[in-house]
């Protein structure tokens, strides 16, 4: 898709909802080097949210949404969770069947676009909860990566069922205290990052969504490499600052004091050499980009 | 758009896209022997399908290997085995999402497995057409037929159709993509056999010529946006009806119900045509019906003849179809008679109850005979229980009990 086909037709264009209109105008489908500083320069993918108020989940969708590197030709596709109520919201395509499958969905969607649109780009990029991702939906998760399935996995791990109101789930932390984990949890955070390795994935990141542009590169990477070689699976902390007890200034902090170097979220990546290889040619030729800008920009200045 | 512009042409395969119409009612057709499994792997040859998702569960498991041989040879777009059938089913749906035509097959616990892919495909508009080839799910385990299935599928929003004999399943497979990707339908489709009789028998079933086959699914002609990224985003909605307690999403979740409801009543008029009905009555005057659906006709046809020849005159209803459900249809088919037999597959006999719901006077409904765990259907065991119901005498069947 390119910008053209969100045209509106000039009668209708008074009576489109502001925001669409704004869409239309603003948005940054199509744009070559589009990231997390188009926000508040261009009209974001995301319109509002119904998080609440201060969720790292909304930082979390929106610089996810300027990095992308393909929306107007990306389908998402999400799972029930509190990621679900961004999700209308969301203006490329997103697909929200039943909770847990969301890796299933996506094989049979990517191999459709795939089959459909022969020789052009068409990504696909899951995004879930947790527990969608680790519990529900393991099973789906690591046999779309053992099936080398080309398609991103984002996992939005606040390390508990936020949705439904702060119960355990396998990507908590030993030892606390939730609904339905009443004396504590009693077994170590699932290590998804190690098994997606294991399991085939290309490019594995587990980071927090502190820093916009490091949000920027690690989507970007996983998108290219998923397009072109295999799975990839980005796991970030967007703690639930509802369930953990943190008022709505406090999510970047807590998401700060996550990645240190000792805790949990302390940047972790992991490539394949195919992958590496891959990355260094996209590096390679924005460098050659970059450099011949320069060029004639200097020519254009003498 | 595609539908009418590709007809003439011809395939990767060499094959002509066909009008339907043409296909199915007028080329010639070719007798062929087969089993049931190898009949639905010829239907699909001829059905352009994009995406078939496997996975093994007796009795379809030999039809999902064989579309596997039709992938390899290019009749098929894409073809894998999931994990599980609730897998496989979300996979469907993730296909037909991105604008595929999907097929998959399945069984018993593997419908169990799957199912609350089912009102999610049917909420989600997707024409996706599955083969059920029922089989038991109870404890302990049974690979027998069984229709019990078929029932917990009659209200999840799909089409549910239920053939009797392999040249139904060959023509119903193409005729299904057709009625339900129609724009006013769009609905998945559950086509039910009952397992081994259909799929494991050999039958002589007439073909449609191999060298012709439908026409592409469009998936513009869906009446949901298909997710491919080839229209605009719109914003689905100012605030997500799942997490609202109040009137405006109420109603849109009440509204959106009936619409797949009323997209599976106006199936009723493609049904019609392209099954010349959905039921089908020979000897209807009869003061005696045996109305049911699946093999469990086909007995009552032999029970038929052997009243006959005791001077017992007896009329067969077929249900074809169960979604849309033929009440009118049966209603007027019974209105005369005065004994109503509905043979099952089952213990639980849901379609005598279907029926009985239906029709006035449903004390005319005898619900039975039932068998369960892949036992046969005896036609005598049929004709006894008429006899039974005319009060005439018989001798004890075998193993029914005095
Ligand atoms: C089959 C099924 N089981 C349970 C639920 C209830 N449910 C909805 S959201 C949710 C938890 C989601 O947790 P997670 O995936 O971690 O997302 P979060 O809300 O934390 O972002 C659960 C259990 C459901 N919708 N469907
Ligand atoms: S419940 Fe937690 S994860 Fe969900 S929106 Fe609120 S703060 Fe965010
Ligand atoms: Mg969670």
């Amino acid at each position: 898709m390119s910008k053209e086909r969100i045209q509106i037709s000039p009668d209708l264009f008074d009576i489109m909802p502001a925001e669409y209109q704004d869409l239309v105008r603003r948005a940054t489908y199509g744009k070559e080097d589009r990231g997390w500083k188009d926000i508040g320069m261009a009209k974001e993918l995301i319109e509002e949210h119904s998080l609440c108020a201060g969720c790292p989940e909304s930082m979390a969708f929106r610089y996810i949404l300027a990095s992308l590197p393909n929306p107007e030709d990306t389908v998402m596709v999400g799972s029930t969770g509190c990621t679900s109520l961004v999700f209308p919201h969301v203006a490329v395509h997103n697909i929200h069947s039943l909770f847990g499958n969301q890796n299933a969905v996506a094989s049979g969607l990517k191999r459709a676009l795939s089959l459909r649109f022969p020789g052009k780009i068409k990504d696909v990029v899951v995004l879930a909860g947790d527990g969608a991702t680790v519990d529900i939906g393991l099973d789906m998760t690591l046999q779309a990566w053992f099936r080398q399935e080309k398609f991103t996995t984002i996992c939005f791990d606040n390390e508990l069922y936020a949705n439904t109101g702060g119960q355990e789930s396998g990507m908590m932390r030993k030892g606390f205290v939730a609904k339905m984990a009443p004396a504590g949890k009693m077994f170590e955070k699932v290590r998804l990052p190690e098994i997606a390795r294991e399991s085939g994935c290309h490019y594995v990141v587990n980071c927090t969504v502190s820093k916009p542009n490091l949000v920027e590169k690690v989507i970007k990477n996983a998108v290219y490499v998923a397009r072109e070689i295999g799975p990839t699976y980005v796991q970030l902390y967007t703690p639930c600052i509802l369930e953990i007890g943190k008022n709505s200034m406090e999510g970047l902090q807590e998401m700060r004091d996550a990645e240190r170097p000792t805790e949990r979220f302390a940047y972790k990546e992991y490539i394949s050499d195919q992958a590496k290889e891959l990355l260094a040619e996209i590096a390679a030729k924005e460098k050659e980009k970059k450099a011949a800008a320069k060029k004639q920009l200097a020519g254009k200045e003498a | 758009m595609a539908t009418s512009s590709v007809i003439g042409k011809k395939n990767k395969m060499g094959q002509t896209y066909t009008d339907p119409w043409y296909m199915m009612h007028e080329a010639p057709r070719t007798p062929s022997f087969f089993t049931g499994s190898e009949v639905i792997k010829e239907a699909i040859r001829r059905a352009s399908c994009d995406v078939m998702i496997a996975y093994p569960i007796t009795p379809q498991s030999e039809a999902a290997a064989l579309i596997g041989e039709l992938f390899v040879e290019g009749y098929v777009g894409d073809y894998f085995r999931g994990e599980s059938e609730f897998a496989v089913m979300s996979e469907c749906a993730g296909a037909a999402f991105g604008g595929a035509r999907v097929f998959t097959t399945t069984a018993g616990p593997g419908t169990m497995r799957a199912m609350e892919n089912f009102p999610m495909w049917a909420g989600a508009r997707l024409p996706i057409q599955m083969i059920v080839t029922c089989r038991g799910i109870n404890s302990p385990l049974s690979i027998q037929p069984d229709t019990l299935e078929i029932s917990y599928l009659l209200n999840t929003g799909m089409l549910v159709w239920h053939a009797e004999t392999a040249q139904d399943f060959f023509d119903w497979i193409l005729i299904g993509y057709l009625v339900a990707e129609e724009p006013d339908v769009h609905l998945p489709l559950a086509l039910c056999c009952d397992g081994f009789f259909v799929t494991h028998t050999k039958d002589v079933v007439q073909l449609t010529p191999a060298d012709m086959c439908l026409p592409p699914y469009d998936p513009y002609r869906s009446p949901v946006p298909c997710m491919d990224m080839e229209c605009p985003p719109v914003r689905m909605m100012r605030d997500p009806f799942v997490m609202k307690s109040n009137y405006i999403s109420y109603a849109t979740h009440a509204s959106w119900q009936q619409e797949v409801w009323a997209a599976v009543e106006r199936s009723r008029k493609h049904t019609i045509r392209w099954l010349d009905g959905l039921i089908e009555v020979d000897n209807g005057d009869a003061d005696i019906l045996i109305v049911s659906s699946g093999t469990a006709v086909s007995q009552g046809r032999e029970a038929k003849a052997l009243l006959e020849e005791e001077g017992i005159d007896v009329g067969i209803v077929k249900i074809k179809t169960l979604r849309p459900w033929p009440g009118e249809e049966i209603r007027e088919a019974t209105k005369h008679a005065k004994h109503i037999i509905v043979p099952e597959f089952n213990i639980i006999g849901w379609l005598a109850r279907e029926i009985r719901a239906t029709i006035p006077n449903s004390d005319r409904v005898f619900a039975g005979p039932h068998v369960g765990g892949g036992m046969t259907m005896p036609p005598e065991i049929i004709a006894a229980d008429i006899k039974a119901l005319l009060g005439i005498k018989t001798a004890a069947l075998a193993g029914r009990g005095s």
